[in-house]
């Protein structure tokens, strides 16, 4: 991978990738400036016109540089816009510039395309909402403003672009979460997920820095992508001494650097331990849950580590850790997913068992698997979200899938979707999802260079079984069976708006079909196609070709295994949610304590709060607030300044203001004399 | 012809008597008195200083002060009539109200 890199590759320059980023900023900027500046707010059907209107346009743009770029010969796939010098010292200069590649230009069309449908879906979801008068504005505004931030993350040429989306996409998911602010609990969600990110966002710095000061030492003070997967063999072989807390001993620096970009990665794409912000981050709209926090900002880590894929070639250490905390997060969070009642809690559990998925896949070297589980999963998470959100319109807010049930018949149309994405994340073909998981799962399976990598593929097919298990038992319980419910609710329940159920239609389509994007070859071959794994071939210019070594009889055993894995926890979800509902009922009333440590999620927030939340807190209150600023500020500086000067003066000086005009002169007289005789003496 | 030096004593004899008024005496009109005193004990060395070195600039900074003095008399005399009619007193000790 690192000779495909090291390869001189020709920069085409383009003027139209600016447009990309461009349109969605100019749509924010000018709501930002109506409603922070002028106070005013515009009619809805113009903030639909220039919202909705910048991001489609971005799409379409979006659309023609892809086609650019593949009317360029293979392998010299690559497309600058070089904009201007953001920061230049001495050798030193970070280019506000954006790169097109294969690997961004898959990003690119999922984030504007899947982002358009969900900017539509807005349209219908936020119109019933009247909570503020500017709210309709400011939540397309905050949108725009994600948008802008996600596609300069993607298109970043350098660390530094990137790292500014990075933190312009974490602002975003701030302000969304928390969008309903007035009631408290939203807020405070708002600032976990804002805080945990930090976390991540100081190891990712400290990754930009390691690695930087290691090139520039080398000789190739440089941030930009290209430059630094030309120079990183000049510093592959270094290593660094660590702190005896550590271990001691010597790190390749590629492991070293690899590590800190991972703990990165790890806040942003929510992988053990710093995925305790995404179940929190449910508190904000639906459609923001499904742009930001299932289709595009939480996957920014998998892209980022796959950016970074000819470093992690060289450090297999941080490959591992990779591998294991992915796959490790993903049967973690099944396993809560399986008993939470909160329908988006169910899906927001799901997501961060997705991407554990993906990072099982970057760490195992199939980094074309982790991004066509991406994009799949970007369809059909964003699908399954909105869908929920369709519910949740039906059902007037209510979120609890206890009190669903039967609801196929009410809303048939939001039912069928919702099928369709729960078949698709569950793994059963010809749905999209089959082939993404399947592609990881195989690279797992063949990962010799990672220890235990068995292991981790009977984890990724145990965790296969348990998404089909609690996926089938949302839809079960949600669309299936009595209504359990009141009445009244049931009486209204009804199909939503058609801006809503038109982008439910379209996921729904790509949900199903985007799997042939990436068939392999092995069901290529029975049609006769070559090369059908279209993706994987597009993507090896920047990723590197992935080659399975396994016959193609053992690849469909393991394709057939994996089926069944699926087919089991699916028709164990129907046989426990339809047809002998007492039994899990009975679960639930003994509540064992397994049942009840998955139902609290393994009381890690509780852990949490003991160990990190609650000192922090305490510190803050006694120390920083009654010690510091009470005390130190408020109390010596401000207040004990004060009383200092009362005390000398209100006490003393003030008597020398006798009232009497000849002791004033007596005063006067005698400064005179005592200035006159200093200076004649 | 006087010496210069003639002029300065009575000059700071003068002004010494000023100071010792203005700082003692309790009522307001001697005390403005006493500050003509010392005004007047400035002029006579300004005028002794012109003499001595044959510079009118001195000559021309009495008359100025001549005026300003006049100016301040008819001031600080208004003050004490006014203050006499509220107060039905001249002495400075009754004034002492703005204070601490």
């Amino acid at each position: 991978m690192v000779e495909a890199h090291a390869a001189a590759l020709t920069v085409t320059p383009s003027t139209l990738l600016r447009w990309i980023p461009l349109l969605p900023l100019f749509a924010a900027v000018v709501h930002g400036v109506m409603l922070g500046l002028l106070r005013r707010t515009m009619p809805r059907s113009g903030v639909v016109a220039l919202s909705v209107g910048a991001v489609v346009l971005s799409f379409l743009v979006s659309v023609v540089a892809f086609g650019q770029l593949i009317s360029l010969p293979e392998g010299q796939r690559v497309l600058v816009d070089d904009l201007y010098t953001w920061i230049g010292a001495g050798r030193f200069s970070a280019e506000m510039s954006f790169l097109l590649d294969p690997l961004s230009a898959v990003m690119i069309l999922v984030v504007t395309g899947v982002g358009s449908l969900i900017h539509v879906y807005s349209i219908g979801y936020m119109d019933d909402d009247h909570r503020e008068d500017k709210g309709f504005q400011r939540f397309f505004c905050y949108l725009n403003l994600f948008t802008f931030s996600m596609l300069m993350l993607v298109l970043g040429d350098n660390l530094l672009v990137l790292f500014l989306g990075w933190e312009g996409v974490g602002l975003c998911s701030y302000l969304l979460i928390g969008f309903w602010y007035s009631d408290k609990w939203n807020a405070y969600c708002g600032s976990k997920a804002f805080i945990v990110n930090r976390i991540g966002d100081f190891g990712f710095l400290l990754g930009i820095f390691t690695l930087f000061a290691a090139l520039a030492q080398a000789g190739h003070p440089t941030v930009t992508f290209r430059d630094i997967a030309t120079a990183f063999p000049a510093i592959a072989a270094q290593t660094v001494a660590m702190p005896g807390w550590l271990g001691g001993g010597e790190w390749k620096l590629a492991t070293l650097a690899g590590v800190f970009f991972f703990i990165g990665a790890a806040g942003k794409s929510a992988q053990i331990p710093l995925y305790v912000w995404l179940p929190d981050a449910m508190a904000g709209p639906t459609p923001v849950s499904a742009l930001i926090h299932a289709a595009t900002m939480v996957t920014a880590g998998v892209y980022m580590v796959c950016r970074m894929s000819f470093l992690y070639a060289a450090a297999p250490g941080a490959s591992a850790l990779i591998a294991w905390t992915g796959a490790i997060t993903a049967l973690f969070a099944a396993t809560i997913a399986i008993t939470q009642t909160d329908i988006k809690k169910v899906l927001a559990y799901s997501t961060i068992s997705q991407l554990g998925y993906m990072f099982l896949a970057a760490g195992c070297g199939a980094y074309g698997g982790a991004i066509f589980h991406l994009a799949t999963h970007a369809f059909f998470k964003a699908l399954l979200f909105l869908g929920a959100g369709a519910v949740i319109l039906a059902m007037h807010h209510e979120q609890d899938i206890d009190k669903m049930g039967g609801l196929r018949k009410a809303i048939p149309y939001t039912a069928v979707v919702f099928l369709i994405g729960v078949i698709a994340i569950a793994g059963i073909p010809p749905l999209s999802g089959f082939f993404s998981k399947d592609e990881i799962l195989l690279g797992a399976y063949t990962a010799e260079h990672i220890p235990g990598h068995r292991m981790l593929w009977a984890i990724g097919l145990v965790t296969a079984g348990l998404t089909s298990l609690y996926m089938f038992r949302l839809y079960f319980r949600t669309f299936e069976g009595k209504f359990r419910g009141t009445a009244d609710q049931l009486h209204h329940v009804h199909e939503p708006a058609k801006s809503v159920l038109v982008p439910l239609g379209v996921l729904a389509f790509f949900s199903a079909v985007a799997g042939f994007g990436g068939l392999p070859q092995v069901y290529g071959d029975w049609f006769g196609i070559k090369n059908s794994n279209s993706l994987a071939h597009f993507l090896s210019q920047t990723l590197g070709h992935h080659e399975v070594p396994v016959s193609h009889s053992e690849e469909l055993r393991l394709a057939g295994l994996a089926i069944l894995v699926s087919a089991i926890g699916g028709a164990l979800a129907w046989w426990l949610y339809l047809q002998a509902p007492a039994v899990p009922q009975k679960i639930r009333e003994n509540a064992g304590p397994l049942f009840r440590l998955l139902r609290e999620k393994y009381y890690v927030d509780e852990i949490f709060d003991v160990i990190f939340v609650k000192p922090l807190v305490w510190i803050s209150e006694n120390v920083l607030y009654k010690g510091v600023d009470a005390g130190l500020v408020d109390g010596a500086m401000v207040n004990g300044s004060a009383k200092g000067v009362q005390a000398v003066a209100a006490r003393g000086l003030k008597y020398l203001q006798s009232g009497y005009a000849q002791s004033y002169l007596f005063f006067m007289v005698a400064g005179t004399l005592a200035i006159v005789g200093w200076l004649v003496s | 012809m006087i010496p210069l030096s003639h002029v300065i004593w009575l000059s700071a004899a003068l002004f010494t008597i000023g100071v010792i008024g203005a700082l003692t005496r309790r009522n307001l009109i001697v005390i403005l008195m006493s500050v003509e005193l010392m005004l007047n004990a400035v002029n006579l060395s300004l005028v002794g200083f012109a003499r001595a070195w044959g510079d009118l600039g001195g000559h021309v900074f009495v008359l100025m002060v001549i005026a300003v003095a006049a100016a301040e008399v008819a001031v600080g005399l208004g003050i004490v009539i006014s203050l006499f009619r509220n107060r039905d007193s001249v002495n400075i000790e009754d004034v002492s109200l703005l204070k601490w």
